[in-house]
């Protein structure tokens, strides 16, 4: 199964977090590589940089900023190839965002019948 | 006519479908990774059994039976869907029919597969709750509906939905690997715990019931987990005051004022002979067995003078180390002022945290009896009022305190 997994920065979360004996970003991504189950990710630049496209009544509607007034953000994503949730979760717990920020599992939309 | 053979054949009928339902369900799941299929198949075959037991005579094997049936029904269904699928899951019935029992033996029991899919924590918790009801108890969707006074409709959206993540976010069907097992056999606890704590205190409490079956149920299948034993433990010795909890008018009975003798002695005994079960693995209790300890300090003293408080303080002592709440600590200080005197007891209930306890009931209503005992009548009164205000209105509980005030 497909995941896609959406790195979330959440300020009240990091400044509340205890130090922890975590991997770090590189030993994370070189422990679920070796094992084939990162397809993809990267990191996203901050929210300060976004923009947000929509039409309204034909018009564009450019504006600046996230699509969501959020104190969380989405720092970054990867997509995962895994067995079941479990291992989804069980890869998601061990990522260094997990103290400190979070993340979020989203399954992929498959069409199987 | 009616006969006694009729009337014997009928339950044994019922009670060879209670053993065997879940089983069912469960292997059926496993095999086709389907839960409708599953149970309406389960279902269907229920029914053949009720037509053809009673006029052909119980097969020598009615589980046998009833397996066969429930697969040939799912085979029949699968043929006419014609999907790549539906081949695969065919495939799957078939080999597992090639299979002889004792290659099946040692595998884990599908019921425990169930269960912990059921309550996977990626799964909302009221969706764990019904679905646990639904598929490990086999209650229908209009009692289910019932007891969590939501319609049925409302129901049956709640178990779609969750159903569906089951099998759109990739939940595997099995029992957790050793590294979670702990973890998510806490989470299988505590749903059998919130839906006897949602039927408990009801008159009408089949849910309470329903869960003293499933805690039972775990024991059976995980019989070296000391805190199912502790939770099975909890549930008996509460469920043997049912009877005696009401009078005859549907008024709540305090427990010190309660016939004792009409206390199950039958379900207390169960619940001793887990906890001795337990407390020989040696483990230092958790949290499940402190409560039934305290709880059995209830159920075994022959009078309400007679309740070992001392020893309920202790066990309160480790509860509250082990899982600190505020109404532990409440449940605490109540049973000092049993152990040392209402003056001490009342003191412990002014030194809790109001604000962890704000808005709750009991924490007036226990200063109320304190107070009532001590014979501070005007004090007493002005507590009870507080307590009624915040007790829930119209219940037995609310009612119980108007009593209290009307006899001051």
């Amino acid at each position: 199964m497909k995941y896609m997994m959406f790195v979330v920065a959440d300020p009240d979360a990091a400044a509340e977090a205890e130090p922890e004996d975590e991997l770090t970003i590189d030993e994370w991504l070189a422990d679920v590589e070796s094992r084939g189950k990162r397809i993809t990710g990267d990191r996203l630049r901050p929210v300060s940089d976004a923009t947000t496209v929509r039409l309204s009544h034909g018009q564009m509607l450019v504006t600046d900023g996230p699509f969501t007034e959020s104190k969380e953000w989405i720092a970054g994503f990867d997509i995962l190839e895994c067995d079941n949730l479990d291992e989804a979760i069980a890869i998601a717990a061990r990522h260094p965002q997990a103290n400190g920020g979070k993340l979020e599992l989203r399954p992929f939309w498959t069409d199987e019948d | 006519m009616t006969t006694d053979a009729d009337r014997a054949t009928a339950e044994a009928i019922t009670s060879v479908v209670a053993a065997e339902r879940t089983s069912l369900v469960a292997s059926l799941i496993r095999l086709t990774g389907d839960w409708d299929l599953a149970e309406d198949c389960v279902q269907d075959a229920i029914e053949r059994a009720l037509v053809h037991w009673p006029q052909e005579g119980m097969p020598r094997s009615p589980a046998a039976w009833l397996t066969t049936a429930g697969r040939n029904r799912a085979l029949d269904v699968l043929r006419r869907r014609q999907t790549e699928r539906a081949k695969l899951q065919q495939r799957a019935i078939m080999d597992e029919m090639g299979r002889d029992s004792a290659e099946q033996a040692g595998l884990p029991d599908d019921r425990l597969r169930l269960i912990f899919t059921c309550c996977h924590p990626a799964l909302p918790l009221e969706g764990q709750v019904a679905l646990t009801l639904k598929t490990v108890a086999g209650l229908s969707t209009a009692e289910i509906a019932r007891a969590f006074l939501v319609s049925e409709p409302t129901m049956s959206q709640r178990l779609l939905r969750t159903k569906q993540k089951i099998s759109n976010a990739g939940i595997p069907y099995r029992v957790p690997p050793a590294e979670l097992l702990a973890e998510r056999t806490a989470g299988v606890l505590a749903v059998v715990y919130l839906i006897f704590n949602e039927g408990y205190g009801q008159q009408e409490d089949y849910l309470a019931a329903e869960a003293l079956r499933l805690a039972r149920l775990q024991v059976d299948l995980m019989p070296t987990e000391d805190e199912a034993r502790g939770l099975l433990a909890l549930i008996a010795f509460q469920m043997a005051r049912r009877s005696a909890r009401f009078d005859a008018r549907g008024e709540l009975v305090p427990m010190e004022e309660q016939d004792r003798s009409r206390w199950d002695a039958v379900l207390i005994e169960e619940g001793n002979w887990h906890l001795r079960r337990a407390a020989s693995s040696g483990r230092s209790p958790g949290p499940y067995r402190l409560q039934a300890h305290i709880a059995a300090c209830h159920a075994t003293a022959a009078a309400a003078e007679a309740t070992a408080w001392g020893t309920i303080v202790t066990l309160y002592d480790a509860l509250l180390a082990a899982q600190p709440s505020p109404v532990i600590a409440l449940n605490r200080a109540i049973a000092i002022g049993f152990r040392d005197g209402y003056a001490a007891g009342l003191a412990a209930l002014d030194a809790l945290d109001p604000k962890a306890l704000a808005g709750y009931y009991l924490l007036p209503a226990a200063r109320a009896d304190f107070l009532r005992r001590l014979g501070r009548s005007d004090e007493a009164r002005g507590a009870y009022r507080a307590a009624f205000e915040l007790a829930p209105a119209g219940q037995p509980e609310q009612r119980l305190l108007q009593r209290r005030l009307d006899e001051l």
